[in-house]
Protein backbone atom coordinates (compact mmCIF):
# COMPACT_ATOMS: atom_id res chain seq x y z
CA UNK A 1 0.00 0.00 0.00
CA UNK A 2 1.16 3.82 -0.29
CA UNK A 3 -0.12 7.04 0.18
CA UNK A 4 -2.52 8.41 -2.25
CA UNK A 5 -0.82 11.53 -1.84
CA UNK A 6 2.68 10.66 -3.15
CA UNK A 7 1.17 8.82 -5.88
CA UNK A 8 -0.98 11.95 -6.89
CA UNK A 9 2.38 13.69 -7.27
CA UNK A 10 4.10 11.02 -9.17
CA UNK A 11 0.83 11.44 -11.77
CA UNK A 12 0.76 15.29 -11.80
CA UNK A 13 4.43 14.82 -13.16
CA UNK A 14 3.34 13.02 -16.24
CA UNK A 15 -0.26 14.46 -16.76
CA UNK A 16 0.52 16.58 -19.38
CA UNK A 17 -2.63 18.40 -20.72
CA UNK A 18 -5.26 15.42 -19.38
CA UNK A 19 -8.67 16.94 -17.79
CA UNK A 20 -8.35 15.03 -14.58
CA UNK A 21 -11.43 14.31 -12.36
CA UNK A 22 -9.99 13.33 -9.10
CA UNK A 23 -13.12 11.79 -7.45
CA UNK A 24 -12.13 10.88 -4.15
CA UNK A 25 -8.50 11.99 -4.10
CA UNK A 26 -9.70 15.45 -4.62
CA UNK A 27 -8.40 16.59 -1.22
CA UNK A 28 -4.68 15.87 -2.20
CA UNK A 29 -5.14 16.38 -6.17
CA UNK A 30 -6.44 20.24 -4.91
CA UNK A 31 -2.77 21.18 -3.89
CA UNK A 32 -0.79 18.92 -6.19
CA UNK A 33 -1.99 20.16 -9.38
CA UNK A 34 -0.99 22.52 -11.78
CA UNK A 35 -3.01 22.68 -13.76
CA UNK A 36 -6.48 23.44 -11.99
CA UNK A 37 -9.00 24.68 -15.09
CA UNK A 38 -8.48 21.14 -16.50
CA UNK A 39 -8.94 19.44 -13.34
CA UNK A 40 -12.87 18.86 -12.50
CA UNK A 41 -13.26 18.26 -8.63
CA UNK A 42 -16.94 17.89 -8.70
CA UNK A 43 -16.97 16.14 -4.76
CA UNK A 44 -19.67 13.27 -4.57
CA UNK A 45 -22.59 14.67 -6.24
CA UNK A 46 -23.70 10.99 -6.34
CA UNK A 47 -21.70 7.88 -4.79
CA UNK A 48 -21.18 5.51 -8.26
CA UNK A 49 -21.26 7.89 -10.56
CA UNK A 50 -17.26 9.16 -11.15
CA UNK A 51 -16.27 6.95 -13.98
CA UNK A 52 -20.01 7.06 -15.53
CA UNK A 53 -18.77 11.29 -15.31
CA UNK A 54 -15.40 10.99 -16.32
CA UNK A 55 -16.46 8.33 -19.36
CA UNK A 56 -19.07 11.47 -20.33
CA UNK A 57 -16.27 13.75 -20.58
CA UNK A 58 -14.20 11.56 -22.49
CA UNK A 59 -16.88 10.31 -25.37
CA UNK A 60 -17.73 14.01 -25.61
CA UNK A 61 -13.54 15.55 -25.93
CA UNK A 62 -11.78 12.28 -28.14
CA UNK A 63 -9.08 14.47 -28.81
CA UNK A 64 -8.15 15.22 -24.93
CA UNK A 65 -6.98 12.42 -22.52
CA UNK A 66 -9.40 12.27 -19.41
CA UNK A 67 -7.79 10.52 -16.31
CA UNK A 68 -10.60 9.43 -13.34
CA UNK A 69 -9.28 8.55 -9.94
CA UNK A 70 -12.05 6.39 -9.42
CA UNK A 71 -12.19 4.59 -5.63
CA UNK A 72 -13.30 1.05 -4.99
CA UNK A 73 -16.50 1.94 -2.74
CA UNK A 74 -17.83 3.97 -5.87
CA UNK A 75 -16.78 1.18 -8.55
CA UNK A 76 -18.74 -1.48 -6.62
CA UNK A 77 -21.59 0.43 -6.64
CA UNK A 78 -21.80 0.90 -10.09
CA UNK A 79 -19.48 -2.48 -12.14
CA UNK A 80 -21.94 -2.03 -14.81
CA UNK A 81 -20.39 0.69 -15.95
CA UNK A 82 -17.24 -1.35 -17.01
CA UNK A 83 -18.95 -3.44 -19.79
CA UNK A 84 -20.16 0.20 -20.90
CA UNK A 85 -16.77 1.24 -20.89
CA UNK A 86 -15.30 -1.48 -22.86
CA UNK A 87 -18.00 -1.46 -25.28
CA UNK A 88 -17.13 2.16 -26.70
CA UNK A 89 -13.57 1.92 -25.87
CA UNK A 90 -12.74 5.20 -25.72
CA UNK A 91 -8.98 5.37 -26.37
CA UNK A 92 -8.83 8.65 -24.31
CA UNK A 93 -10.26 7.03 -20.85
CA UNK A 94 -7.64 6.22 -18.05
CA UNK A 95 -9.28 4.65 -15.73
CA UNK A 96 -7.31 4.93 -11.90
CA UNK A 97 -9.00 3.27 -9.13
CA UNK A 98 -8.14 4.13 -5.44
CA UNK A 99 -8.55 0.90 -3.47
CA UNK A 100 -8.37 1.54 0.61
CA UNK A 101 -10.82 -1.62 1.35
CA UNK A 102 -12.79 0.34 3.09
CA UNK A 103 -15.27 3.59 3.49
CA UNK A 104 -13.10 6.04 4.70
CA UNK A 105 -15.18 8.82 5.03
CA UNK A 106 -17.67 6.80 7.05
CA UNK A 107 -15.26 5.82 9.72
CA UNK A 108 -13.75 2.41 8.11
CA UNK A 109 -16.09 0.17 7.47
CA UNK A 110 -14.32 -2.25 4.86
CA UNK A 111 -16.40 -2.74 1.64
CA UNK A 112 -17.68 -6.18 0.78
CA UNK A 113 -15.09 -8.75 0.58
CA UNK A 114 -12.51 -6.12 1.00
CA UNK A 115 -8.97 -7.96 0.88
CA UNK A 116 -10.86 -10.21 -1.92
CA UNK A 117 -11.22 -8.19 -4.44
CA UNK A 118 -9.11 -8.32 -7.70
CA UNK A 119 -10.38 -5.18 -9.55
CA UNK A 120 -8.21 -5.46 -12.33
CA UNK A 121 -9.54 -8.87 -13.26
CA UNK A 122 -12.75 -7.72 -12.98
CA UNK A 123 -12.37 -5.11 -15.64
CA UNK A 124 -10.07 -7.26 -18.21
CA UNK A 125 -13.64 -9.67 -17.76
CA UNK A 126 -15.66 -6.98 -18.89
CA UNK A 127 -13.83 -5.88 -21.59
CA UNK A 128 -11.02 -3.54 -20.84
CA UNK A 129 -7.80 -4.28 -22.97
CA UNK A 130 -5.56 -3.12 -20.43
CA UNK A 131 -5.89 -3.35 -16.54
CA UNK A 132 -3.27 -3.61 -13.95
CA UNK A 133 -2.49 -3.71 -10.31
CA UNK A 134 0.08 -1.82 -8.05
CA UNK A 135 0.97 -2.01 -4.51
CA UNK A 136 4.12 -0.54 -4.34
CA UNK A 137 4.44 3.04 -5.31
CA UNK A 138 8.29 2.50 -6.88
CA UNK A 139 6.54 -0.33 -9.54
CA UNK A 140 3.51 2.60 -10.08
CA UNK A 141 6.46 4.94 -10.68
CA UNK A 142 8.00 3.17 -13.00
CA UNK A 143 5.15 1.59 -15.04
CA UNK A 144 3.31 4.62 -15.63
CA UNK A 145 4.97 6.15 -18.45
CA UNK A 146 4.41 3.29 -20.46
CA UNK A 147 0.75 2.85 -19.41
CA UNK A 148 0.13 6.85 -20.52
CA UNK A 149 1.71 5.79 -23.49
CA UNK A 150 -0.93 3.08 -24.40
CA UNK A 151 -4.51 4.00 -25.78
CA UNK A 152 -7.27 3.66 -23.61
CA UNK A 153 -9.18 2.30 -22.30
CA UNK A 154 -7.12 1.33 -19.28
CA UNK A 155 -7.84 0.68 -15.86
CA UNK A 156 -5.38 0.44 -12.81
CA UNK A 157 -6.06 -0.55 -9.82
CA UNK A 158 -3.89 1.04 -6.95
CA UNK A 159 -4.06 -0.41 -3.10
CA UNK A 160 -3.28 3.19 -0.89
CA UNK A 161 -3.62 3.50 2.71
CA UNK A 162 -6.67 4.20 4.22
CA UNK A 163 -7.36 7.80 5.18
CA UNK A 164 -10.06 7.16 7.54
CA UNK A 165 -12.21 10.23 8.98
CA UNK A 166 -14.16 10.31 12.04
CA UNK A 167 -14.66 13.78 12.74
CA UNK A 168 -18.73 14.48 11.65
CA UNK A 169 -19.16 15.70 7.76
CA UNK A 170 -20.43 18.84 9.70
CA UNK A 171 -16.97 19.97 11.11
CA UNK A 172 -14.64 18.43 8.83
CA UNK A 173 -11.86 20.95 7.22
CA UNK A 174 -13.11 21.57 3.59
CA UNK A 175 -11.01 20.97 1.04
CA UNK A 176 -12.43 22.61 -1.85
CA UNK A 177 -10.68 25.31 -2.95
CA UNK A 178 -13.78 26.02 -6.23
CA UNK A 179 -17.31 25.77 -5.87
CA UNK A 180 -18.98 23.06 -8.11
CA UNK A 181 -20.63 25.53 -10.44
CA UNK A 182 -17.08 27.39 -10.57
CA UNK A 183 -15.32 24.01 -11.41
CA UNK A 184 -17.75 23.04 -14.78
CA UNK A 185 -17.56 26.69 -15.52
CA UNK A 186 -13.74 27.05 -15.31
CA UNK A 187 -13.61 23.32 -17.69
CA UNK A 188 -15.62 24.55 -19.95
CA UNK A 189 -14.08 27.95 -20.50
CA UNK A 190 -10.97 25.93 -20.54
CA UNK A 191 -12.28 23.64 -23.42
CA UNK A 192 -14.57 26.48 -25.17
CA UNK A 193 -17.76 24.84 -24.65
CA UNK A 194 -20.88 26.50 -24.02
CA UNK A 195 -24.28 25.46 -22.24
CA UNK B 1 -39.90 13.17 -43.62
CA UNK B 2 -42.28 10.26 -43.65
CA UNK B 3 -45.87 11.17 -43.01
CA UNK B 4 -47.70 9.28 -40.33
CA UNK B 5 -50.14 6.61 -41.96
CA UNK B 6 -53.92 7.53 -40.81
CA UNK B 7 -54.29 4.04 -39.39
CA UNK B 8 -51.69 4.78 -37.37
CA UNK B 9 -52.83 8.03 -35.40
CA UNK B 10 -53.80 6.76 -32.46
CA UNK B 11 -50.24 5.72 -31.96
CA UNK B 12 -46.90 7.13 -31.44
CA UNK B 13 -44.75 6.80 -34.42
CA UNK B 14 -40.68 6.12 -33.77
CA UNK B 15 -39.95 7.95 -36.65
CA UNK B 16 -41.31 11.43 -34.99
CA UNK B 17 -39.64 10.88 -31.77
CA UNK B 18 -35.97 10.66 -33.65
CA UNK B 19 -37.02 13.50 -35.88
CA UNK B 20 -37.51 15.17 -32.31
CA UNK B 21 -34.13 14.32 -31.30
CA UNK B 22 -32.47 15.18 -34.33
CA UNK B 23 -33.87 18.46 -34.47
CA UNK B 24 -32.89 19.49 -30.98
CA UNK B 25 -28.97 18.78 -31.71
CA UNK B 26 -28.64 15.01 -29.75
CA UNK B 27 -25.33 13.55 -29.94
CA UNK B 28 -25.90 10.80 -27.60
CA UNK B 29 -28.44 8.63 -26.39
CA UNK B 30 -27.77 7.08 -22.81
CA UNK B 31 -30.01 4.13 -22.96
CA UNK B 32 -31.20 0.85 -21.02
CA UNK B 33 -33.57 -1.43 -23.65
CA UNK B 34 -37.19 -1.28 -22.57
CA UNK B 35 -40.26 -2.45 -23.91
CA UNK B 36 -41.36 0.70 -25.17
CA UNK B 37 -38.70 1.64 -27.42
CA UNK B 38 -37.51 -1.24 -29.55
CA UNK B 39 -37.95 -0.42 -32.90
CA UNK B 40 -37.13 3.19 -31.80
CA UNK B 41 -33.49 1.12 -31.08
CA UNK B 42 -33.51 -0.06 -34.42
CA UNK B 43 -33.81 3.10 -35.87
CA UNK B 44 -31.30 5.17 -33.43
CA UNK B 45 -28.87 2.35 -34.32
CA UNK B 46 -29.13 3.70 -38.14
CA UNK B 47 -28.72 6.64 -38.14
CA UNK B 48 -25.21 7.28 -38.32
CA UNK B 49 -25.62 10.71 -36.38
CA UNK B 50 -26.50 9.50 -32.91
CA UNK B 51 -23.79 7.52 -30.66
CA UNK B 52 -26.07 4.80 -28.31
CA UNK B 53 -24.53 4.30 -24.68
CA UNK B 54 -25.58 1.52 -23.47
CA UNK B 55 -25.73 1.17 -19.76
CA UNK B 56 -27.05 -1.69 -17.51
CA UNK B 57 -28.60 -0.19 -15.08
CA UNK B 58 -30.36 2.96 -15.26
CA UNK B 59 -28.62 5.29 -12.63
CA UNK B 60 -25.75 5.13 -14.74
CA UNK B 61 -27.21 7.15 -17.24
CA UNK B 62 -27.02 10.27 -15.06
CA UNK B 63 -23.62 10.69 -14.64
CA UNK B 64 -22.49 9.71 -18.20
CA UNK B 65 -25.29 12.26 -19.19
CA UNK B 66 -23.62 15.01 -16.92
CA UNK B 67 -20.28 14.11 -18.39
CA UNK B 68 -21.71 14.45 -21.99
CA UNK B 69 -23.02 17.67 -21.31
CA UNK B 70 -20.16 19.01 -19.60
CA UNK B 71 -18.17 18.30 -22.16
CA UNK B 72 -20.43 19.93 -24.88
CA UNK B 73 -22.26 17.31 -26.41
CA UNK B 74 -26.22 17.01 -26.40
CA UNK B 75 -27.09 13.89 -25.01
CA UNK B 76 -30.56 12.21 -24.21
CA UNK B 77 -31.78 9.67 -21.25
CA UNK B 78 -33.87 6.37 -22.47
CA UNK B 79 -35.26 4.46 -19.38
CA UNK B 80 -38.31 3.06 -18.06
CA UNK B 81 -39.97 4.46 -15.31
CA UNK B 82 -38.90 1.36 -13.54
CA UNK B 83 -35.46 2.26 -13.61
CA UNK B 84 -35.94 6.19 -13.38
CA UNK B 85 -37.13 5.13 -9.90
CA UNK B 86 -33.96 3.40 -9.00
CA UNK B 87 -31.57 5.93 -10.19
CA UNK B 88 -32.94 9.12 -7.38
CA UNK B 89 -29.89 9.32 -6.13
CA UNK B 90 -28.03 10.03 -9.62
CA UNK B 91 -30.92 11.96 -10.89
CA UNK B 92 -30.64 14.16 -7.86
CA UNK B 93 -26.55 14.50 -7.72
CA UNK B 94 -25.64 13.89 -11.30
CA UNK B 95 -28.27 16.22 -13.05
CA UNK B 96 -30.30 18.24 -10.95
CA UNK B 97 -27.24 18.95 -8.93
CA UNK B 98 -24.65 19.71 -11.85
CA UNK B 99 -27.36 22.23 -13.27
CA UNK B 100 -27.13 19.46 -16.37
CA UNK B 101 -29.95 20.66 -19.35
CA UNK B 102 -31.22 17.13 -19.94
CA UNK B 103 -34.24 15.10 -21.33
CA UNK B 104 -35.38 11.98 -19.86
CA UNK B 105 -37.40 9.89 -22.33
CA UNK B 106 -39.22 7.60 -20.02
CA UNK B 107 -41.39 4.58 -21.12
CA UNK B 108 -44.23 4.88 -18.74
CA UNK B 109 -45.13 1.18 -17.77
CA UNK B 110 -48.24 0.38 -16.55
CA UNK B 111 -49.54 3.78 -17.52
CA UNK B 112 -52.82 3.10 -19.20
CA UNK B 113 -56.03 5.82 -19.80
CA UNK B 114 -58.70 2.79 -19.44
CA UNK B 115 -60.21 1.26 -16.13
CA UNK B 116 -58.08 0.83 -13.42
CA UNK B 117 -54.43 1.12 -13.49
CA UNK B 118 -53.05 -2.22 -11.96
CA UNK B 119 -49.09 -1.37 -11.89
CA UNK B 120 -47.49 0.06 -9.07
CA UNK B 121 -44.89 1.48 -11.26
CA UNK B 122 -47.09 3.64 -13.30
CA UNK B 123 -48.77 4.61 -9.54
CA UNK B 124 -45.38 5.64 -8.29
CA UNK B 125 -44.06 7.67 -11.43
CA UNK B 126 -45.68 11.03 -10.83
CA UNK B 127 -45.08 11.13 -7.50
CA UNK B 128 -41.56 10.55 -8.13
CA UNK B 129 -41.47 13.40 -10.38
CA UNK B 130 -43.01 15.59 -8.16
CA UNK B 131 -40.73 14.60 -5.24
CA UNK B 132 -38.22 15.89 -7.29
CA UNK B 133 -39.56 18.91 -8.89
CA UNK B 134 -39.39 17.71 -12.17
CA UNK B 135 -41.15 19.13 -14.91
CA UNK B 136 -42.55 16.41 -17.51
CA UNK B 137 -44.73 16.14 -20.52
CA UNK B 138 -46.73 13.30 -21.43
CA UNK B 139 -46.68 12.24 -25.00
CA UNK B 140 -49.44 9.33 -26.15
CA UNK B 141 -49.78 9.55 -29.38
CA UNK B 142 -47.54 11.08 -33.09
CA UNK B 143 -50.14 14.02 -32.58
CA UNK B 144 -48.60 14.90 -28.72
CA UNK B 145 -44.73 14.71 -30.33
CA UNK B 146 -44.01 18.31 -30.16
CA UNK B 147 -43.70 18.28 -26.78
CA UNK B 148 -40.57 16.69 -27.12
CA UNK B 149 -39.48 19.50 -28.40
CA UNK B 150 -41.17 21.87 -25.87
CA UNK B 151 -39.15 19.46 -23.06
CA UNK B 152 -35.96 20.35 -24.73
CA UNK B 153 -36.35 23.97 -24.60
CA UNK B 154 -37.30 24.06 -20.89
CA UNK B 155 -34.03 21.56 -20.27
CA UNK B 156 -32.38 24.49 -22.01
CA UNK B 157 -34.07 27.52 -20.25
CA UNK B 158 -33.75 25.89 -16.64
CA UNK B 159 -30.62 23.99 -17.07
CA UNK B 160 -32.44 21.22 -15.33
CA UNK B 161 -33.89 17.31 -16.64
CA UNK B 162 -37.08 17.62 -17.53
CA UNK B 163 -39.58 14.66 -18.24
CA UNK B 164 -41.38 13.11 -21.80
CA UNK B 165 -43.39 10.09 -19.97
CA UNK B 166 -44.28 8.29 -23.07
CA UNK B 167 -47.37 6.93 -22.30
CA UNK B 168 -48.05 4.06 -24.29
CA UNK B 169 -46.17 1.35 -26.42
CA UNK B 170 -45.55 1.93 -29.70
CA UNK B 171 -47.31 -1.07 -30.81
CA UNK B 172 -50.42 -0.40 -28.35
CA UNK B 173 -50.23 -2.87 -26.09
CA UNK B 174 -52.08 -0.77 -23.23
CA UNK B 175 -54.68 0.05 -25.27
Amino acid sequence: MFQTADMLRIFNAHRGDAIVVPGRGGRHWAQISTRPTRDVPVGDPAMGGHAGFALGLALARPADRVVLFDSEGDLLMSLGILPTVAELAPANFYHFMLDNECYATTGGQPVPNAKNVAYDVIARGCGYPRAFAFDKLDDFEASLPSILAQSGPVFVALEVVPEVENVPIGQRARWQTRTRDRVLADLRAELGVGR
Amino acid sequence: MAQTPATQDAQLDPRLVLHEMKKNGVTHVVWLPDSETNFLYQLMQADSSLQLVPVSREGLAFSIAAGLATGGEHPIILIQNTGLMESGDSLRGWTIGLQIAVVMMVGYRGWTRHGVNTDSAATYTERFLHAFGITYYLVETSADAPRISIAFEEARRTQRPVAVLMADEYHGFNR
